[in-house]
């Protein structure tokens, strides 16, 4: 919204400059910034007048201009714009003269004819983008006269951030009642002169579903001149507004919404078939807009429609069969009230956007129909000739001012500061807001119409507290009403866990939610996942089934960038559809190794990472790791087949981890060898509290076995093999080696079992290890086929 | 006593020798010449016994002295050698200790998590628990229940991203976090609600998914005053140091009164935050009474505070995960 300060000085005259108002009006509550109109104010350019043309001597295309200059000045201008003419007031750049472009203007000699100064088109004054003609001023413009002042160019905007609650700001008058309040300064008053009724012709009008649309006005306004365009000055003010000319009659319904804040609405009066109704839309209705835009109507649509067909789409835009044009010579003007549900229902169904529409969503003042009705007629009858039929009205009567009861307390209760009683009334005062006293003492407040967005105690209480000022309202210290807080020892700190990644190399990546649905599938096949309807891209269409797709994004970005090696994590949701259809949500943590297990040092040889580095760290990250923690291999389609890991806790699958599949890792450019891990939160959310055992003071025993077995067999089913064989005093078997070689038989690996035992409350002889661990190997053998190595 | 000459030559001979011995395998090799089963000395000692009793006490005891004496200087010699060596070995063994570390280097945690990091514990010392809620949520807990209902102009505020055919919605701020939480607890509430938020907005300061801490504080009589008090006192400790604040009337539905919070930053005010006192249709809405029961809102946008704080200058560099960027924030 956009507001010369001009047109607010009509209505209102605060102190201070306009950055001083759009300060006010800001820390009031509606941002405002204040420009000047001009970067510079053109410096001795007048009004002048053409006297009289002779053609160019030498050049066909130019004028040579006598121009009155005022004060008996007489000067000679070239000129070669095509709407030069004796009698036309236009503005004239004396020699030495600066536009707002910080041109200068000096006599020059143009074909022969000295040319002393210039005349300016509207461009040239940095009134327009560009003009294809001077500046056609008013007849009665007075030669001489500072072209600043006459054109008010020493003009402000302010440009205005309204809040949806405020849409009785969406006008001049608006602007002008906040400074007015804001300041505490004297408001215009409004003249509402009716418009001479010159016709007995009238227009029935109906509503059908009062309801919607409260009130309803128009006239019929006929023997108009058609076309032509609108005086400067008003292309000027909805210029500096920023609207576009369109049509004088457009253009002054547009002028009084920009003043009074009403939309208005003219439809050619020709093309209509009378009377006039407001009703709801049959479902499947049509209607082609000014836009071109054909709408199919639903139920809940608000129609003006007459008695063939829809006309306008209420409170958003008028039909194109009945909208006017440069043959238009009679009108039927439409002033009314609809209400903001209904216009805003419409407006976002059909994805209209509208200067009506962002009016009444945000609520018109319901007693100003009328009002705008008679201000538009009299532009009209004045700019368009004409005369003016008696006005129609359906609908209620305006809306009394609605009461609102005050209590003094509850002023001080949601402001945490007293307020006198006497500055609470007087602040309302300014707000036209009118208080009343009842028995209990309490107050009644009655709100003016205008004010769509005052409707309870608490909406009173925050004018009062922006008009005394927040800034005076002081910080209270106080003591919450509250119990500490507490947080179990068993629940387990996401951050510990971030910070222990970290301290082990990682780097914690943030990534968007949503992801290329392509990836998804890739990447999680399996998962029944949930698709934005509305994505910003196509990439990003498919909430994330787990955290891989970001991970391998910021690898892919990074290695993209000659980074050689990479270990990243995130802690985030992953998303699924459940059976019912509704989405699931999962706190995942997921990690990527990629590049070389160490970062380039000297002394230590160059190794791969690979699936056991990321299992050793997300192990020692997550220690202690719930009881039945256990992987097992199985498959996952965007894993390698061989190296990939599900991980159990317990018999409830809850993770992978695995290298990403040679082929997947050429499809989205990762490159190769990237190991991967994501596993979901809830497993190890929960931490047992740590219980001390005594300390063994006996010593241990250790025996390491060399073990042969066929490849397919997991060295986790050996190390449990032992441990199940029964031995009592087994404190601990573990892998320790591991390796596939030239020695060994194809399709046999090695592994090396370390066994620790230990008696908690005796020495243990060697006969007792020896038979132990032949117990063991005689297991290991009969279950396993594990063959004590020989070498 | 009287001194054997030769016996003195010998011992002189001896003397030199031990010091002239340059390691401990060569003094070993001395002690046994003198001290061994066929040693000088050793065979002295035996040859007493031929002696007569007057030179035999004599000759023994400038023996046993003699002995103890290069005992000694031996022992001593053999001290000394072995630190020598010692320290020839330790020599030898110096390592270049510029060399750097080896092993892995650190990681780090995202400046976003860090910024959540710092706030939850700022507000947790101000007694806020912090809370977590789902990501996609329903229109009431998003909207109604905030006091915007379907027609509000505010919903335009918020762009909003739709999934399951317009069923759900992402959530556009986590605001339902304390309509859920209001809806489970009875006041008096304290928390914050820090996660990701969705809103459809795509450019150089706007992201489609960013991070958002919320505050709530619901208890008997809670007013504007006391919010001014806990967010001017948690802005200064976010940016350690004193921050000039200026509360102005805003509007945000599911708060009346409502206010943005601005901070001076060099020559020029910065909005971070918005917050107000709890809207009546709010607390009705999650069945508190707003006749007994008040309370204030607030709500901040993380990238905003980090950007601030760290002096990141492009919201989306915390999303492009580029290592360069997030290693400065070890």
């Amino acid at each position: 919204m956009r507001v010369p300060v001009t047109w607010l000085r009509e209505w209102v005259n605060p102190p201070g400059s306009p950055t001083d108002w759009a300060d006010k009006l800001t820390r009031g509550g509606v941002e405002a910034v204040a420009c000047p109109l001009l970067p510079a104010l053109p410096q001795r350019v007048v009004v002048g007048r053409i006297t009289s043309i002779e053609p160019h001597p030498q050049v066909e295309r130019l004028s040579v201009c006598n121009v009155d200059a005022g004060s008996d000045k007489r000067l000679t201008v070239v000129c070669g714009a095509p709407n030069v003419r004796v009698g036309l007031h236009a503005p004239l750049a004396l020699p030495g003269a600066r536009l707002p472009d910080a041109r200068t203007i000096e006599t020059t000699e143009l074909g022969g004819v000295c040319s002393q100064g210039m005349l300016c088109s509207a461009a040239e004054l940095g009134l327009a983008e560009r003009s294809d003609g001077l500046l056609e001023l008013a007849l009665e413009a007075r030669c001489g006269s500072s072209i600043v002042e006459h054109l008010q160019l020493d003009d402000w905007l302010l440009e205005l951030e309204l809040t949806p609650n405020r849409g009785d700001c969406a006008s001049v008058l608006g602007v002008a009642r906040e400074l007015s309040a804001l300041y505490g300064c004297r408001l215009t008053p409004a003249t509402a002169t009716p418009a001479a009724v010159g016709v007995s012709q009238t227009v029935e009008v109906g509503i059908d579903d009062p309801q919607t649309c409260p009130r309803y006005a128009g006239r019929a306004l006929v023997r108009l001149s058609g076309g032509g365009t609108s005086p400067w000055w008003l292309r000027e003010r909805l210029r500096r507004a920023g609207l576009r000319t369109i049509h004088p009659l457009v253009d002054v319904t547009n002028y009084v919404m920009l003043e009074l804040g009403q939309p208005l609405h003219a439809f050619d009066l020709e093309r209509l078939a009378p009377p006039i109704s407001v009703r709801r839309a049959a479902a499947g209705e049509r209607l082609q807009l000014l836009n071109e835009q054909q709408l199919v109507l639903t139920a809940d649509d608000l129609l003006i429609a007459d008695a063939r067909a829809p006309l306008a789409l209420a409170g958003v835009m008028g039909g194109s069969g009945s909208a006017v044009d440069s043959a238009t010579t009679a009108i039927f003007l439409e002033s009314a009230c609809f209400d903001p549900v209904c216009v805003a229902g419409s407006g976002r169904r059909h994805h209209i956007l509208s200067d009506a529409r962002y009016r009444f969503e945000r609520g018109v003042d319901p007693s100003l129909q009328r009002r705008a009705l008679e201000r538009a007629s009299t532009l009209i009858l004045q700019l368009c000739g004409g005369v003016a039929g008696p006005v129609s009205e359906a609908g209620s009567a305006p809306r009394e001012a609605l009461r609102i009861p005050l209590r003094q307390h509850q002023i001080e209760r949601l402001l945490g500061t007293p307020i006198p009683s006497d500055q609470v009334a007087s602040l309302l005062e300014r707000l036209d807001i009118k208080l009343q006293t009842d028995d209990r003492g309490d107050w009644l407040a009655s709100v003016p119409t205008h004010r769509y967005d005052l409707r309870i105690e608490a909406d009173l209480v925050e004018e009062i507290g922006r008009l005394w000022g927040y800034e005076r309202i002081a910080p209270r210290a106080y003591r919450p009403q509250l119990p500490p807080i507490t947080v179990p020892e068993t629940r387990r700190d996401p951050d510990t866990v971030c910070q222990r990644l970290a301290a082990r190399g990682y780097r914690e990546i943030v990534s968007y939610s949503f992801i290329d649905p392509q990836w998804g599938e890739w990447l999680a096949p399996g998962t029944p996942k949930i698709a934005v309807d509305n994505p910003i891209a196509e990439t990003l269409a498919v909430m994330r089934p787990n955290l891989w797709p970001g991970l391998l994004g910021a690898w892919r970005y990074n290695r993209q960038r000659q980074t050689p090696r990479a270990r990243l994590f995130e802690l985030g949701i992953g998303f699924a559809s459940g059976d019912d259809g509704l989405p699931r949500e999962q706190q995942r943590l997921a990690a990527l190794l990629a590049g070389s297990a160490l970062p380039e040092q000297w002394g230590s040889a160059r190794r791969a990472a690979d699936l056991f580095d990321l299992k050793a760290d997300i192990e020692a990250t997550l220690a202690p790791l719930p009881a039945n923690w256990h992987w097992r291999a199985e498959y996952h389609p965007a894993l390698h087949p061989g190296r990939s890991a599900r991980l159990y806790v317990g018999q409830s699958p809850c993770g992978w981890l695995g290298e990403l599949h040679p082929q997947l890792a050429e499809r989205l450019e990762v490159g190769a060898g990237v190991q991967l891990l994501d596993l979901d939160w809830q497993i190890v959310a929960d931490v047992p509290v740590p219980r001390s055992v005594p300390l063994p003071e006996q010593p241990a025993t250790r025996r390491d076995l060399a073990l042969v077995v066929d490849e397919m067999v997991p060295a986790q089913a050996l190390v449990e093999t032992a441990r199940q064989t029964g031995i009592s005093f087994l404190r601990e078997a573990f892998v320790f080696d591991a390796w596939r070689g030239d020695e060994l038989e194809a399709g046999y690996k090695s592994i090396a079992l370390g066994l620790i035992f230990q008696h908690l409350s005796r020495t243990l002889t060697d006969e007792e290890v020896d038979t132990a661990v032949a117990e063991i190997t005689a297991r290991l053998a009969a279950l396993h086929r594990a063959d004590l190595r020989r070498v | 006593m009287q001194t054997d000459p030769a016996l003195k030559d010998f011992a002189d001979q001896v003397r030199e020798q031990i010091a002239r011995t340059a390691d401990t395998r060569a003094l070993e090799a001395l002690r046994v010449q003198l001290f061994g089963r066929r040693g000088k000395l050793t065979e002295w000692l035996k040859q007493l016994g031929k002696l007569p009793p007057q030179a035999r006490r004599e000759r023994g005891e400038t023996l046993n002295h003699l002995r103890d004496e290069l005992t000694a200087a031996l022992q001593t010699r053999a001290t000394a050698l072995a630190q020598a060596e010692l320290e020839r070995r330790l020599a030898a063994e110096r390592l270049d200790v510029t060399l750097p570390g080896r092993g892995e280097s650190t990681g780090s945690l995202h400046p976003v998590s860090r910024t959540i990091r710092r706030i939850e514990r700022l507000f947790g010392a101000m007694g806020f628990a912090a809370v977590a809620g789902p990501e996609i949520e329903d229109d009431w807990h998003n909207f109604e229940a905030l006091n915007i209902p379907a027609w509000h102009p505010a919903r335009a505020m918020q762009d909003t991203f739709y999934v399951l055919d317009g069923r759900r919605l992402l959530r556009t701020h986590t605001s339902p976090v304390q309509v859920r939480t209001m809806q489970r607890q009875a006041p008096p509430i304290r928390i914050i609600c820090p996660g990701r938020v969705y809103r459809r907005d795509f450019d150089r300061t706007h992201s489609p998914m960013f991070h958002q801490v919320e505050g709530l504080y619901v208890a008997e009589d809670v007013s504007l005053a006391d919010l001014k008090y806990d967010l001017q006192r948690f802005l200064s400790l976010f940016f350690e140091r004193e921050v000039e604040a200026m509360f102005r009337p805003s509007y945000f539905p599911f708060v009346e009164p409502g206010a943005d919070v601005h901070i001076r930053w060099g020559e020029r005010w910065l909005e971070v935050l918005g917050c107000g006192v709890v809207h009546p249709n709010v607390l009705q809405a999650v069945g508190i009474d707003p006749q007994r029961y008040s309370g204030y809102a607030f709500g901040m946008g993380v990238e905003r505070l980090a950007m601030l704080r760290y002096g990141v200058d492009d919201l989306r560099r915390f999303f492009d995960n580029d290592l360069r960027f997030l290693e400065q924030f070890v």
